[in-house]
């Protein structure tokens, strides 16, 4: 079932395309860092911690979660993805977005012209809806279609 | 937000493109939380990026654009600890290649933070407030700092006021002087959501108490009770480390950035429980809920029954006083056993200018060596990224380094019972 949510535009942008799910807060040095490291091509969640996400690809699809948690390098870890082409293509949140991750895709847009449509405060019930390999259309306003 | 006069001509390029992008990232990040404006930064920078990975291209190039800009930091400034040490961990010529690929633009790297404002080449530990690295900012003071775990002791333990700011963004906001006005800047932002009671019958085990507090608050702000009970009410050098070694925990295993405790922490001292909001959560730690978390804790060992082959004491980096006592506790532990040296490598971490001074104490070199322990400035995160180092079964008693690695967490008194020849219990 379809279901439409409005959240704040944080980075705007228009995106269709699946989603993975996190309901717990997403470690982004831990998800992103064996991936990375080895210079994959698609990185895939090396968080041990994350039952949600560990293993599943994380490159180029909207990751939808409460918030990132951990270290802070999570912002600048964001900003390599992106700018490396091998990040998601979209975060959304369903709380306020948090300081390391608002860092990130704001250093990703200044700095590498890039973009990762972001989007806050899209509630719990977002959460609870979306699931994994979910269709997510994003609107340049913050609004999420979802199903 | 609402900036000065200043503030907005270098926003419209009137201190060169470079400076104005360093601001643009400032004031789009102070916007996200509802800054009402820039406030200026009291004390010097602690930056978390530390390591030349040649993935991070986007860090090199912009910080390649700040120094053709000419840009220095004001004041020096410290960064988390390197990810190598080649000349006291025992690393094999396989390793070592691997890591001068992982690393490959350490030097590089280094020159360029040297170029922006660097302290020294002792600058490079995650625990900058020590008294031997100094760079200790007073309550209070307003910081843009990140690495987790020195960000939670600045807020908690010394009162300054810094938002976990992610890497970068940091130096970004030492360069204009100016860290946004939100969260931990504010004294709103300074409550707790949370009031931890902490009723187990003896002193927790810091790393493990740290962990579920993290794991259950997340973000939030704990005001904690009972503790002080077990630490008493003044911060002590043994206190200061207990809580160093708790909120590290607490980072990594949620993303906690300011904890009170009452009785004991500045600010809790001072304001006492009117630090608590009204609609705060209440988590009850007892003994049987240490016990779960720590038994929670996955095992990432191939082979989970592994003879442990490495250990890692300090992560964060042990302070002067951690260092003597970890060395009297090894000691002992191996004289009971009658063993004259550790049965498992074992690496104490500590920041250069700490590891210089307990060397020039009297007999140091010589007890370390006698024990067979190692005494680094390393960052063992860093080591155990390298996928051979992260196959070995490799002890620690920190639970940020658990946390990032495959590293098998102990608790202390385990962790001396192993690599004194024994078993964990």
């Amino acid at each position: 079932m379809k279901k439409t949510f409005k959240g704040r535009a944080i980075i705007p942008g228009e995106w269709t395309g699946t989603c993975v799910v996190s309901r717990q807060g997403m470690n982004t040095l831990a998800s992103f860092q064996k991936g990375a490291l080895a210079g994959k091509k698609t990185i895939h969640c090396s968080d041990q911690n994350n039952p949600d996400l560990y293993g599943k690809a994380l490159t180029g699809v909207a990751v939808c979660l409460p918030k990132t948690i951990g270290s802070t390098t999570g912002g600048m870890v964001l900003q390599t993805v992106a700018a490396r082409g091998v990040g998601p293509a979209a975060l959304l949140f369903s709380e306020r977005i948090d300081s390391l991750a608002a860092g990130g895709v704001i250093l990703a847009k200044v700095w590498n012209d890039t973009s990762v449509v972001t989007v806050d405060g899209l509630g719990d019930e977002f959460l609870r809806h979306v699931r994994d390999g979910m269709t997510v259309r994003i609107e340049p306003d913050g609004t999420v279609v979802a199903g | 937000m609402k900036l000065t006069k200043a503030e907005k001509d270098i926003l419209a390029g009137a201190g060169g493109e470079v400076k104005r992008k360093a601001m643009e990232t400032v004031v789009r990040y102070g916007d996200t939380f509802g800054a009402t404006r820039l406030a200026p930064i009291d004390h010097n920078l602690h930056m978390v990026t530390s390591m030349g990975i040649p993935l991070l291209t986007p860090v090199f190039e912009l910080m390649d654009e700040l120094i053709a800009a000419g840009i220095r930091l004001e004041r020096p400034f410290t960064v988390d600890p390197r990810p190598v040490d080649y000349s006291t961990l025992n690393v094999s010529p396989l390793k070592k290649i691997v890591f001068r690929i992982m690393y490959g633009k350490q030097a590089a790297y280094e020159k360029q933070l040297e170029k922006i404002g660097l302290k020294d080449s002792n600058a490079f530990t995650c625990a900058c407030y020590l008294d031997e690295v100094g760079n200790i900012p007073k309550k209070g003071d307003i910081l843009a700092w990140s690495e987790s775990s020195a960000v939670i002791y600045a807020n908690s333990v010394l009162g300054a006021r810094s938002n976990r700011n992610s890497g970068l963004i940091e130096l970004l906001c030492g360069i204009v002087g100016r860290a946004p006005e939100f969260g931990f800047l504010t004294d709103r932002g300074r409550m707790a959501d949370w009031v931890i009671e902490v009723k187990a019958s003896k002193t927790p085990e810091a790393q493990v108490l740290g962990s579920a507090i993290g794991m259950k608050v997340m973000e939030d702000v704990p005001y904690i009770l009972g503790l002080d009970g077990h630490l008493g009410g003044n911060l002590t050098q043994e206190v200061k480390d207990y809580l160093k070694d708790m909120g590290a925990a607490m980072a990594s295993n949620g993303a906690v950035g300011l904890y009170h405790i009452d009785r004991l922490t500045p600010e809790a001292r001072e304001k006492k429980k009117s630090l608590v909001k009204k609609k705060a959560r209440t988590y009850v730690i007892d003994d049987a809920e240490l016990e779960r978390v720590y038994r929670a804790y996955p095992l990432m060992w191939k082979k989970p029954d592994a003879r442990p082959k490495l250990c890692f004491i300090g992560c964060p980096h042990l302070s002067l006083a951690q260092v003597r006592s970890w060395l009297s506790r090894i000691e002992d532990a191996l004289s009971r056993r009658g063993r004259r040296s550790v049965a498992v490598r074992t690496v104490l971490t500590t920041a250069p200018d700490v590891a210089a001074a307990f060397m020039r104490e009297n007999g140091a070199s010589a007890r370390l060596r006698r024990a067979g322990l190692s005494l680094s400035s390393i960052c063992p995160l860093m080591y155990m990224n390298n996928p051979l180092c992260g196959r070995e079964p490799v002890i620690t008693n920190s639970n940020k380094l658990r946390t990032y690695t495959t590293a098998r967490y102990y608790r202390d008194g385990d962790i001396l019972d192993i690599i004194a020849g024994g078993r964990a219990k």
